[in-house]
């Protein structure tokens, strides 16, 4: 367990940097996350948190084929956002649990 | 008198027509059973006909052997289903109304969803071994290849039998060294999970027993196209990876039906509790085996320990009952990893895959996450009791619920 401090809000995270309680999370926590991997959100990166968070809330299996058909965003600008791992870190800067992918 | 619709006569839907009609009473329900196919596939077999293991004939039955007197069998395309209406329509006008309806229709490979896979290559030198003609343009193509860079692909997730692209990838390393060429071809697995299977434990000891076979793991890859005058696959973040022949795990998605019918999520599998199997939106219709989006294996032996539980919560709905039962998620799988082993996992929901014994604790006959003749023995034995005991609905020696009696916990 880790724990990071924003705005003198103390964040609980699981070891992996998830957040352990979604309901915590708000742009600066945002921000804070993403600084800590050395990353820098813009007004299209929060375009998709915002939608990751309330498909999230709904209940909704979160991915990649599903952000892509969202109308935010297509698959390929989902990469251009978060190179790398696209659902892994914006789930993460979004405050909701990483991805599973069951087997 | 009362109508039991079952959509689908593959695994699970032929499971239930067999335990229902023993349990329900003839004179008060009508049970019905509707599928497009007339042949039953062995789909575990699939895997072994590339390797010549099996042929087409050794995973194909009549469909109709395996449903029983009193259920009425109707080979016809469904249109769709209108669930507020309790109907549901086939492609020749027919309309079928139910009381209770259970979805098993599965779910189907797309390689038309990925530009390129289905293209000019397609059977030349792209298979995929979902099919029983890919499988066997696959076995025609084996036969004549001189080596070159053979890679298994996972396209998207999910996928049915998860462990199958692993297996694969392991008895084409012992094909071909038996062959004598092994030295000539390379083989790499590319898949878009992180690592070659996503729980831990599991994934730490196929990991090196793929590192041991010299197979090349390329994870974190999300394919985008193929270019097929190139012969390179490309994923969304531009990188590319060459091959020889390709083989593919296309996109899975349910039938078309639950499309047209408003049933589905974005890849055509219906919302479903995934303890009672009841679908989320319709409290008369259930949903059974890979058509329902639960987060677990898209596998047969989850449409088998699915089926004691849905049996039971059937019983209870028609009865008025709550649903009691609660389906935790099981699966239980052999892994083929050549030269005449393999592996077994038991899981759930909530339990990864652990190493230990099975079915009996300290006992076995089988290994858990082991490599062993035993557990190899054992998925050449199940097809013989595939066709003679889990279709026709008959107890088989193993719970439903998964236990953790027998399996070590272990921490990496």
């Amino acid at each position: 367990m880790a724990e990071i401090t924003v705005n003198g809000k103390s964040i609980q995270l699981t070891e992996d940097g998830y957040m352990t309680d979604p309901s915590q999370w708000d742009k600066d926590v945002a921000v804070a996350l993403a600084k800590a991997d050395n990353f820098e959100l813009t007004d299209d990166h929060f375009k998709v948190l915002e939608y990751l968070r309330k498909e999230y809330e709904a209940g909704a299996t979160l991915t990649i084929r599903k952000v892509g058909k969202s109308g935010i965003v297509d698959i390929k600008g989902l990469y251009k956002l978060f190179p790398g791992g696209p659902l892994k870190f914006s789930s993460k800067y979004a405050g909701i649990p990483k991805p599973t992918s069951c087997v | 008198m009362k109508n039991l619709v079952i959509l689908g006569a593959g695994t699970a839907g032929t499971m239930m027509a067999n335990k229902l009609r023993r349990a329900l009473e003839k004179d008060e329900w009508k049970i019905t059973i509707i599928d497009q196919f007339k042949t039953h596939y062995y789909q575990p077999g699939f895997l072994f006909i590339p390797f010549e293991i099996y042929n087409k004939q050794d995973v194909i039955k009549p469909k109709s052997n395996f449903i029983p007197p009193g259920v009425n069998l109707i080979y016809n395309e469904i249109d769709k289903v209108e669930a507020d209406d309790n109907k549901v329509h086939l492609t020749d006008g027919r309309v079928i109304n139910y009381d209770l309806l259970i979805i098993a229709t599965g779910t189907q490979t797309r390689p038309d969803e990925t530009p390129g896979m289905k293209d000019k290559l397609w059977y030349k030198d792209i298979f995929d071994f979902y099919t029983v003609e890919g499988a066997v343009a696959l076995q025609k193509k084996f036969k004549s290849w001189q080596g070159g860079k053979l890679v298994m692909l996972i396209t998207e997730i999910p996928f049915k039998c998860p462990v199958a692209p692993i297996e694969f990838v392991c008895l084409a390393e012992a094909f071909f060294a038996k062959k004598g060429m092994r030295d000539k071809v390379e083989i790499t697995y590319v898949t878009p999970m992180s690592g070659a299977f996503t729980k831990p434990v599991a994934t730490k000891m196929l990991s090196e027993l793929l590192k041991e076979k010299n197979i090349k793991v390329i994870p974190d890859f999300y394919l985008e196209r193929i270019d097929n005058d190139q012969k390179k696959i490309i994923s969304y973040d531009e990188q590319e990876i060459d091959f020889d022949l390709l083989t593919v795990v296309p996109t899975n998605m349910g039938s078309e039906m639950i499309e047209r019918s408003g049933l589905g999520d974005d890849l055509n599998f219906v919302p479903t509790d995934k303890h009672t199997l009841q679908s989320e939106k319709h409290e008369n219709i259930f949903v059974i085996g890979d058509a329902a989006n639960i987060p677990t294996s898209k596998a047969g032996s989850v449409a088998h320990f699915a089926g004691d539980i849905l049996f039971e919560n059937i019983l209870s709905y028609i009865e008025g009952r709550p649903l009691m039962a609660k389906f935790d998620g099981h699966a239980n799988c052999y892994i083929e990893t050549g030269y005449g082993k393999g592996a077994l996992i038991d899981f759930n929901y909530d339990t990864e895959p652990l190493p230990g014994t099975f079915p009996l604790p300290g006992i076995g006959p089988f290994g858990l996450l082991k490599n062993t003749k035993i557990n190899h023995y054992g998925k050449i034995i199940f097809r013989w009791i595939y066709w003679h005991i889990l279709l026709k609905g008959k107890e088989l020696p193993v719970e439903a619920d998964m236990t953790m009696a027998g399996k070590q916990k272990v921490s990496i």
